[in-house]
């Protein structure tokens, strides 16, 4: 769009009046939604928008259509329209059941372990001492390095079981990928996103109010209930914050098991974003696995809902304009 | 906590307590680097060798596997998704915080919307599309992709920095006549320009370290260092050493970057809710 003449972005009405001449004492109509000089304002937003609704929505679209068809890659001339046999076939893939239990347990225990410890190194940092900013420095670095560098890392160095360095501290010869495979990608997933639960309580404990604690040493309460009275209230919001963007990535965890476990053994640590490549990328089964897309996003949106509702709270949008 | 004083002694331990936490909990890290230094056969001992003679072996190593060209793509797909990410989100973010476009609640809803649907849900159509584009294996792909991926992001996060600029500036600029690139470049832009940059830090952090796309839609030609690192897995911890030289160098960048940032790094990892 071109602008042909200056627009005064929060005043169109005003605007167009002054230009047409007939600005006077009439009372200043609020132009409608769908109205052109409502378009105009909105030209700024347009490219975003119109390229988010493509590059998103167009796949997301494609996915429910494939969804509906019988198509394996590896044999050509095999698509055809299925109707809903692919999520009734999905619906009893225990596989399936099973990889969706393994992402609820993942993105539950690792978001709240990793808030548990970002919580404590918050707690450790919000102080003055020596080296602070080095220490700071250096706990936000796992969440810096490649998650698939991190995981390669955890997979050799540490999980390792004859050179690994948990053995060596721990004493004999776990097989810890093998034999605890779920937990081992946690122990990586928790270790990458301490320092982004840390970083979001830490704001939330600086942003307290210094008066306000001085207030409650004053009258006498101790540490333990000045931390759960006034600071634990004070710091839910930015938890809530941290556990609802954590969840949005973890959910989507992928790097870690396709680097340290392939899911494996057996499906022990398959997740829904592996299984569904592996249907996709191993069986080359375009309709089941664009059913399995289908149901996570509707269970997505089930909890994006709530999600929304709490981010909208949170960074204080309400009506339309400020 | 900072208002109690606490006798100088526990301080002591405190702070020395702080530090043993940090050092353990990134140790893995400190690991790699000096993994890095080792030669293969000092990189896996039992019990581990701490004491051994560094070499830059590894480093010349990862350069002769074909590093470069990666890293070259991924330089190439994080600073042009990361400016298409800008010159869509300035005006953006623009018309939903300053002048308040109708309607910019359900546009925010919706940017924030494709955050939170999983990624895979797309990954099959956008493999067809690819292909019959032409556009597997091809940066171009990523960059398409990468912008999508940050675009929301940035809004939000922008948002929040514009809706810091004060209202009567810009009822100024507006009062003396200014159009909108005007404004905007005049008046605005020198506001927010840390803010800007400090979206543009976030973007390049997301872009450099993204697997799941890459690894999926490229190969040996447009296959950016994560992808690199991938081809480790097949030689099941052979060159440990050689791995953890490439591991740092591959996350180098973004760290540097994150360190430099890390101030603004809140900011950006909360969408623009916490300052």
């Amino acid at each position: 769009m071109t602008p042909t003449t200056p627009t005064t972005p929060t005043q169109p009405a005003q605007d167009v009046a002054e230009r047409t001449g007939t600005a006077g004492p009439q009372p200043r109509k609020q132009a409608g939604k769908w109205s052109a000089t409502a378009w105009k304002r909105r030209a700024p937003l347009m490219p975003a928008l119109l390229f988010t609704v493509v590059v998103t929505q167009v796949p997301f679209l494609l996915t429910v259509f494939y969804s509906f068809q019988s198509w394996n890659l590896v044999r050509p001339g095999s698509r055809h329209f299925v109707g809903l046999r692919n999520y009734v076939d999905v619906f009893a893939d225990s596989q399936f059941r099973g990889a969706m239990l393994n992402t609820v347990l993942l993105t539950v225990v690792c978001v709240l372990v990793a808030l548990l410890l970002g919580l404590g190194l918050a707690m450790l940092l919000d102080r003055q001492f020596v080296g602070r900013g080095v220490v700071r420095t250096l706990l936000i670095t796992p969440f810096l390095i490649l998650p698939a560098a991190g995981a390669l890392l955890w997979k050799t160095t540490m999980f390792d079981p004859t050179y690994g360095l948990l053995n060596f501290v721990f004493g004999g010869d776990t097989d810890w990928l093998s034999e605890y495979p779920l937990a081992s990608v946690m122990a990586q997933v928790v270790w990458q996103w301490t320092p982004f639960m840390m970083l979001l309580v830490l704001a939330g404990l600086q942003a307290q109010s210094r008066e306000v604690l001085e207030a409650a040493q004053v009258d006498g309460a101790g540490r333990w209930r000045i931390f759960t009275s006034i600071t634990l209230p004070q710091l839910s919001r930015y938890m809530q914050l941290a556990v609802l963007l954590g969840a949005i990535y973890v959910v989507n965890s992928f790097d870690a098991i396709f680097l340290m476990t392939q899911g494996g053994p057996g499906t022990a640590s398959t997740n829904l974003p592996y299984y569904i490549y592996q249907r996709a990328f191993e069986g080359f089964d375009v309709g089941q696995s664009s059913a399995m897309g289908v149901i996570v996003v509707v269970l997505t949106l089930v909890v994006a809902t709530f999600a929304l509702r709490l981010m909208f709270r949170t960074f204080g949008v309400s009506g339309e304009a400020r | 906590m900072s208002t109690r004083a606490g006798t100088p002694l526990g301080r002591s331990a405190l702070t020395a307590f702080t530090w043993l936490v940090a050092v353990l909990f990134v140790f893995p890290l400190l690991w790699m680097v000096l993994t890095s230094f080792k030669q293969e056969a000092d990189a896996y001992t039992d019990p581990p060798r701490l004491v051994f003679t560094p070499t830059l072996e590894q480093f010349a190593g990862v350069l002769e596997r074909g590093f470069l060209p990666y890293l070259g793509n991924s330089a190439f797909v994080t600073v042009v998704s990361t400016v298409l990410v800008l010159l869509m989100a300035v005006p953006a973010s623009y018309a939903l915080s300053i002048a308040a476009v109708p309607g910019t609640r359900d546009a925010l809803g919706f940017f924030l919307s494709t955050k939170m649907l999983p990624i895979v849900a797309a990954i099959i159509p956008l493999y067809v599309i690819s292909q019959n584009l032409k556009l597997l294996d091809n940066v171009w792909a990523l960059v398409v992709l990468y912008t999508a991926m940050n675009l929301p992001l940035a809004v939000w996060m922008m948002r929040s920095f514009f809706l810091e600029v004060p209202k009567e500036m810009v009822e100024a600029g507006r009062v003396d006549g200014a159009n909108l690139p005007t404004l905007l470049f005049r008046v605005v832009l020198p506001v927010v320009a840390p803010g800007i940059a400090a979206t543009a830090l976030i973007c390049v952090i997301f872009s450099w370290t993204e697997f799941f796309y890459a690894v999926n839609l490229t190969a040996a030609q447009a296959g950016t260092v994560p992808v690199f690192l991938v081809g480790f897995i097949t030689s099941e911890g052979l060159y440990w050493a050689q791995l953890s030289a490439a591991a740092l160098l591959a996350s180098l960048p973004v760290m540097v970057v994150g360190w430099i940032a890390q101030n603004h790094l809140v900011r950006g990892l909360s969408m623009g809710a916490v300052k």
